[in-house]
């Protein structure tokens, strides 16, 4: 019996061990690179939501929710990560699904350009945040680059164990917590670098969107059919990542033949009043918080009107949830807004 | 299939699980089914290479072997029959038969490894030299393969060939045994180069789950994956960093090179033959040591009865011993002896057969010219170094240090900064590079170079430098303790909580620490290539 619970302590006392390195070493993302800690946010939020939308920084970083709820009664979220590629975004939404029934899923079409995995430190903020299911089980076969191993998903440590030299303090504060960066999944920034001299898009050898992509589309598409749920593709706005005609002509095509809506956000400009020089803080490739809610007001009214999606204002549990986020969100303005006035950057000195 | 990555660790669990759950009959039969797989991982086209030298010598073996037995047999019961003479006579014919099988069978399987390694490295010394001719076409290099491991299990194969032949031991009478002894898996990428005798003893022998044995040959891997690691693989960066830019890394960084060298080699080879030992010791299998801390050596003989065990005894006694006692070496001698004088001559016979067995050791280790320096450079230090004993004795005549601690320290430092200088042979590119490097640590160091951003530069950060560190004072304090028993054993005389300390702490070390992963070049082992 002795000997029993010797080896029970000593299995426990070992796991605790690896279990506390691995959260100790594991990134945190809660300043600098925030978007790692965006996919896991979302299993913080208790409601059922009408809109998700799906995809890369072309949503989450050019559409406000927060708007979306106030101005439209949308309860919507934004399951968003960094060149987000487009299994990702499907097994994304098949994770959603099995976890609520949303009236729409929005989902941005840039990603169809990629049709190989393409980098580890971005699989790493697409996945890392899941929770254990056979999605993301699926989602890390599908994604791995060829220097990755499914062990090192498995066992985190194995992959971030070298960051051992890179420990600071933010590491040991968020060992065993993490703070909200998003806003039901939007990144803000409010500061304004306006786009000038964007570079045209260059002449490609081939313009056809890999099998790989299409498949994945089409899976896309069947799991939203299948689950009843109303698919939207959408091109955002923003000037870079170039978007070829011919790309656009591809998905107008895919829209049609499957009967779904596609928005293309560029030819909607004028209506939004986007000012390139005033509603972008990196020269046109995203949104600002001025831009973004430009957007949003634009496509609230859009699912509302066209897509019938709810407003749910009024419902207390949400109106609840909703001014915790819209409380954050606008500390996060003013916080970025001082930090503007006093550094000339939204970033305090020490968060760099 | 390189041993730190997860395809082996994988490949590894699941033949240990199995070899438990079969039956002790048949658990030969599946390590020699999983050492061909393995092989089969590494490269399928490897295979047809083992095969050939292991049914050549299997067979050449056996019918030198039977022949032997039936003319033992014969000659016992016919010996009276004959006359003396007719008896030698009769002996001799016998010997030159079994010869000619053993020599045809020696110089196949030689002559695959010459082949396999040594061809485009004739082919390149052949075209300098036409091109110093002025010829400007040479002979066009040919694309062959290298089969991982092929020096080692020809060598292993040769050694068991001429024990046969030398009527050590009677041939293994199962090819499918044979077939194991030559390609269990553990041992086939960098040795040690086991011999027959000692090998078989565990390795067809059914072994049943022992605590205590897995446990320890767990605890030999885990201290092998440490070495190779955390101390091999992060100063390697450095290593690199310092070799392949000469013109910049001379002087004093020549040195530190040489030296962060010698710490890798040793991680890296060690530790990989730890991991070797410890994976056939938990199943229950014993391979022979093939290091006994070489860097505690007080001179360079001492050095290499210490460094490599398996080669050096493999080169002493199947190539110094037959050289030296060849009828030439013979003649050699008895001329020598007439032409130079008893004290001179007598050594003659000795340093040729030692010149030819460090020329070898030299080329076995690689095909290029550095090796064959680097071996004869080894001569060149040993000779010297028996010439100097009177030297030495008056010494020590006059100067009473024999026997002190400084003395003693001296002795070890001295040893490893010449075999150190010598494995500069190792890292450049080619001989000439290689002495003049060696030459910029006594012309170009300077204090200037003594700087610690200079060494960030080299790829590696303080905190590696540190890791590495700490990393050696360990290797070092391991070496201690082992000096006087099983490191392990020691251990596993501890109460349960410091033993669990000691291993949790060691595991932990090296996950933490580890050079692996993401950001990290998967490193061969240093001995995979020979």
């Amino acid at each position: 019996m002795k000997k029993f619970i010797s080896i029970i302590l000593a299995v426990s006392i070992a796991i605790s061990g690896l279990v506390l390195a691995t959260k100790l070493l594991e990134p945190k993302y809660m300043s600098g690179i925030l978007e790692g800690a965006m996919i896991e946010e979302y299993y913080d939020d208790p409601t059922d939501h009408n809109v998700v939308f799906i995809g890369d920084c072309e949503l989450y970083e050019n559409i406000s929710p927060v708007y979306l709820w106030e101005n439209f009664g949308i309860n919507s979220y934004i399951r968003g990560s960094a060149q987000q590629l487009i299994w990702q975004s499907y097994y994304l939404a098949e994770d959603t699904l099995k976890r609520e029934h949303p009236d729409v899923i929005v989902f941005n079409v840039l990603s169809m350009k990629y049709n190989e995995p393409q980098n580890e430190a971005y699989n790493r903020m697409s996945i890392d945040g899941m929770k254990w299911s056979l999605s993301k089980v699926n989602n890390i076969k599908t994604s791995m680059t060829e220097e990755e191993h499914f062990i090192d998903y498995v066992f985190p440590l194995l992959r971030y164990h070298s960051r051992w030299s890179d420990l600071n303090s933010e590491d040991f504060k968020y060992i065993f917590h993490r703070d909200k960066v998003s806003f039901n999944g939007y990144y803000m920034r409010v500061d304004v670098k306006p786009a000038e001299d964007v570079p045209e898009g260059k002449p490609l050898a081939d313009y056809q969107f890999g099998d790989n992509a299409y498949t994945y589309l089409d899976k896309l598409t069947k799991l939203c059919k299948d689950n009843d749920v109303k698919l939207v593709l959408v091109k955002a706005p923003t000037l870079y990542p170039y978007w070829y005609d011919q790309w656009d002509k591809q998905i107008e095509d895919y829209a049609k033949a499957n009967d779904l809506t596609y928005i293309n956000f560029l030819n909607l400009q004028d209506e939004m009043g986007l000012d390139w020089s005033k509603d972008t803080y990196d020269g046109g490739l995203h949104l600002n918080l001025a831009g973004a809610e430009k957007m949003s007001e634009v496509f609230g009214e859009i699912l509302s009107t066209d897509f019938a999606v709810p407003d749910r204002r009024g419902e207390e549990s949400l109106e609840k949830y909703w001014d915790g986020v819209k409380t954050r969100y606008n500390t996060e303005i003013d916080r970025q807004n001082t930090n503007l006035k006093l550094y000339g950057t939204v970033h305090a000195p020490e968060e760099n | 299939m390189l041993f730190t990555s997860y395809a082996f660790l994988s490949f590894l669990l699941v033949v240990f699980i199995v070899y438990y759950l079969l039956p002790g009959r048949a658990q030969w039969s599946y390590l020699l089914l999983a050492s061909y797989a393995f092989y089969y991982m590494c490269d399928p086209r490897y295979l047809i290479f083992i095969a050939i030298t292991t049914v050549s010598t299997f067979f050449a073996a056996k019918v030198i072997s039977d022949k032997k037995v039936a003319f033992d047999a014969w000659f016992k019961e016919h010996k009276k029959e004959y006359e003396k003479e007719e008896r030698k006579a009769l002996k001799s014919k016998e010997q030159s038969a079994e010869k000619k099988i053993f020599l045809a069978c020696l110089l196949f399987n030689l002559g695959i490894l010459a082949v396999t390694k040594y061809t485009n490295f004739t082919i390149a010394n052949i075209n300098s030299i036409i091109s110093a001719f002025g010829s400007p076409s040479g002979i066009s290099f040919v694309d062959l393969i290298i089969p991982m491991g092929i020096s080692f299990y020809t060598f292993q194969s040769m050694g068991y060939l001429i024990d046969v032949y030398n009527g050590k031991f009677e041939a293994q009478k199962n090819l499918f045994k044979f077939a194991l002894f030559v390609s269990f898996f553990p041992q086939l990428v960098q040795g040690p180069i086991s011999r027959y005798a000692d090998l078989s003893q565990t390795l067809f022998e059914e072994h049943r789950f022992n605590w205590r044995t897995v446990s320890f040959g767990l605890e030999r891997i885990l201290w092998g994956f440490f070495k190779k690691l955390v101390i091999a693989d992060r100063i390697l960066v450095a290593v690199k960093a310092i070799i392949a830019s000469p013109d910049t890394y001379n002087g004093f960084y020549a040195f530190a090179g040489a030296m962060f060298y010698a710490l890798e080699l040793y991680a890296d080879f060690t530790g990989g033959i730890d991991i070797t030992i410890g994976v056939a010791e938990t199943m229950g299998i014993k391979v022979t040591e093939n290091f006994r801390r070489p860097y505690f050596s007080k001179n360079i003989k001492e050095y290499w009865n210490r460094w490599h065990i398996t080669m050096g005894t493999w080169f002493t006694d199947y190539i110094f011993y037959p050289i030296s006692a060849s009828q030439f070496m013979m003649k050699l001698s008895k001329k020598s002896r007439v032409r130079l004088g008893n004290n001179l001559g007598k050594r003659v016979p000795v340093y040729l057969s030692s010149f030819i067995v460090w020329f070898t050791t030299g080329i076995w280790h690689g095909a290029s010219w550095n090796f064959i320096v680097w071996g004869l450079g080894n001569f060149v230090v040993i000779m010297i170094s028996q010439e100097l004993e009177p030297f030495y004795r008056w010494f020590h005549s006059k100067v009473k240090v024999e026997g002190t601690f400084g003395w003693k320290l001296f002795r070890v430092v001295r040893t490893v900064l010449i075999m150190s200088s010598l494995r500069m042979f190792d890292c450049y590119r080619n001989v000439p590079l290689t002495f003049k490097m060696f030459g910029s640590i006594f012309s170009q160091s300077s204090l200037s170079q003594l700087n610690a951003e200079a060494f960030i530069g080299m790829g590696i950060t303080g905190y590696d430098y540190a890791v590495v560190f700490v990393g050696m004072l360990v290797l070092v304090a391991v070496s201690l303790i082992q000096r006087s028993g099983s490191v392990r054993g020691k251990i596993a005389a501890k109460a349960a909580p410091v033993r669990f300390i000691i291993w949790y702490g060691l595991f932990m070390a090296t996950v933490v620490f580890g050079a692996y992963g993401i950001g990290y070049s998967a490193s061969q082992f240093i001995y995979n290539q020979f």
